[in-house]
């Protein structure tokens, strides 16, 4: 690169050589965070955005209590249970992760992928396996919040919950996993709008149809059957054969979480664009 | 854990005069770049020298974000070279990423974020990064107040845009159009912040439509058309290079110009454009002007008007490039 002469012009205005001097501010100090210190932050950022954000909230919070308590206290549907509560509580536990980890999460993901934040953490320190474990952090963090929310809610109407909570735990993870899959290749392929449209439609859909408070039974055969391989279906079955049954590990529905997970994740993983 | 800087080295505010010897920052070599059928990069080579300002310039269409962003990391050549820091952008990502500065054209924030959250989130993110609170100063953020990015304005989202590119402390940032849609007074403050970012030692690559811009700022100015570096230099020297300057004056009409051409250098012209208005083209600098203004004395013209032309870094650009409209 040649250095640059000065101009004979009179109007030549180039800056190279003129005084201004470094104040040092800016001089380069490069360097990544460690990287625990920027998957925490990334974290709790992505947590307080979304717990600060009113559809977020809608859907994960609002939503579910409501349908707790609604059909709780209210004897619309015949749950087929002693107390509509005792069925009802692990539905909208299901419903809670399924709100976090596919809905919320393919909306939020979805909008980033927009307005190009997920484009701009990429040359962030940050690595893109850092980005999604901290997404899936921030899942989990808004899980927890959900499910002593509900939980609370729960025996204030009267729940009395069987089965061990070793048993719920790997429900909810393998749960997370499936939706979490499913979310970020919604959020990963299609436009954002279609995404928001399409999260919401398929929310509305699985909350009707896959025993969160409707029982399958009161499905036909035919579309029980169908019904029941979806991953709501399994998670809610699977809950409530543990809380309501007390049943020791559901492995029926583990499995069809772990195809679904499996099947959402890897998708996601081979079809998502970051831009 | 990505740090090329040991900590017992941090620079000190004179290192920037040390760095302007070294290695270039930016290399490409024969860059190609195609989207299908499509050819936005056609073998391109530029070389960025350490703590410059470099402009680079070229319609729309022409390639100049493609370059950047293989240079960033988001892209793959499909032939060529390009080293970054001494780095390849895609396979040495990791590595090159904390070093580096990035600027995009828009959005990049989250759209519930406030400014000052995105700024001090961007700086966790980084091991010593700038004093957040004067870098909102600095750049006029602190009005953004509880402000989510969506309603932020046009420029107080490119200021944003900016800080987020220079709160890690990067040895190299790029611009991509850094002062599109600002006002006037956040225009220059923005110039001001890229001078300063250079005599701290930081390199500069920025992309921009505004040749005033790119006068005022670059060190080196590289115009790209049709995926190619058309021409690459200081603005003086493309300004002198790429077309000929014109000087003009008035006097009695009939000169003999040919007299006044023998005193001036080869490959200057001069004509008499109506009666008694002259102009003369070639390479025009002070020596020239006394030239003929003795000339003019000693054939008793009283030389009137006497101006001269320079071309600016805009004719040089649509020069080159062309003035028909691109799609």
């Amino acid at each position: 690169m040649s250095t640059s002469t000065r101009g004979t012009g009179t109007s030549g205005t180039g800056t190279s050589g003129t005084g201004t001097h470094g104040t040092g501010t800016y001089a380069p100090a490069p360097g990544a965070a460690p990287l625990a210190r920027m998957i925490a932050a990334q974290t709790a950022f992505e947590t307080k955005l979304l717990l600060r954000n009113g559809e977020q909230l809608l859907l994960t919070v609002i939503i579910p209590s409501l349908l707790l308590v609604l059909f709780s206290t209210v004897d619309i549907i015949d749950t087929g249970a002693d107390r509509a509560v005792d069925f009802l509580a692990p539905g909208v536990l299901a419903l809670a992760v399924m709100s976090t980890a596919f809905t919320g999460q393919a909306i939020a993901t979805g909008f980033e992928r927009r307005y190009g934040v997920l484009k701009r953490l990429a040359v962030s320190p940050l690595p893109r396996w850092g980005l999604m474990t901290a997404k899936s952090l921030s899942v989990l963090v808004t899980e927890v919040l959900q499910i002593v929310l509900l939980t609370v809610i729960a025996f204030g109407l009267g729940w009395s919950p069987e089965g061990s909570p070793f048993a719920v735990l790997p429900l909810l993870v393998l749960g997370t996993a499936a939706f979490s899959g499913l979310g970020l290749l919604m959020a990963g392929t299609l436009r954002a709008e279609a995404t928001l449209a399409a999260a919401n439609l398929v929310f509305l859909l699985l909350l009707v149809g896959g025993g969160v408070i409707v029982p399958l039974d009161e499905f036909p055969d035919a579309a029980r059957s169908v019904l029941g391989l979806l991953p709501i279906s399994a998670l809610s079955d699977g809950l409530r054969e543990v809380l309501q049954h007390g049943a020791a590990l559901p492995w029926g529905d583990l499995g069809i979480l772990a195809v679904w997970a499996a099947l959402g994740l890897g998708a996601a993983g081979a079809f998502f664009r970051w831009e | 854990m990505y740090s090329d800087f040991p900590g017992d080295r941090l620079p000190e505010s004179g290192s920037a005069a040390g760095r302007t010897s070294g290695e270039p920052v930016v290399e490409v070599r024969g860059l190609v770049k195609r989207y299908g059928a499509k050819t936005a990069v056609d073998g391109l080579d530029v070389t960025v020298g350490a703590g410059t300002v470099t402009a680079v310039l070229g319609p729309n269409g022409a390639g100049k974000t493609t370059t950047v962003e293989i240079c960033e990391g988001y892209r793959k050549p499909d032939a060529g070279t390009v080293r970054v820091l001494g780095l390849d952008p895609v396979a040495d990502a990791a590595r090159l990423r904390p070093r580096i500065g990035v600027m995009l054209q828009s959005g990049g924030v989250y759209s519930g974020a406030r400014a000052d959250e995105m700024l001090r989130h961007m700086a966790r993110l980084h091991a010593r990064p700038l004093d957040v609170d004067a870098l909102i100063e600095r750049l006029g953020l602190g009005s953004c107040g509880r402000t989510t990015y969506r309603r932020l304005s046009g420029g107080q989202q490119q200021r944003l845009a900016l800080a987020l590119a220079v709160v890690g402390r990067p040895e190299l940032v790029f611009l991509d159009e850094p002062t599109a849609g600002l006002d006037p007074q956040a225009r220059r403050s923005t110039w001001d912040l890229v001078r300063e970012l250079r005599s701290d030692g930081v390199g500069v690559v920025l992309t921009t439509h505004f040749m005033d811009e790119a006068e005022e700022l670059a060190d080196d100015v590289v115009i790209i058309d049709a995926g190619r570096v058309i021409a690459q230099g200081s603005p003086e020297e493309l300004c002198r290079g790429g077309a000929e300057n014109t000087l003009r004056f008035t006097g009695r009409p009939g000169l003999d110009l040919g007299s006044l051409l023998k005193a001036l250098p080869d490959g200057t012209t001069a004509d008499e454009l109506s009666s008694g208005v002259y102009r003369i083209t070639g390479g025009v600098d002070p020596q020239l002007l006394a030239t003929v203004a003795s000339w003019c004395a000693q054939h008793g013209v009283m030389a009137d008007g006497i101006s001269v032309e320079r071309h600016t870094l805009e004719d040089v650009f649509l020069e080159l490039t062309g003035k028909e409209l691109r799609s």
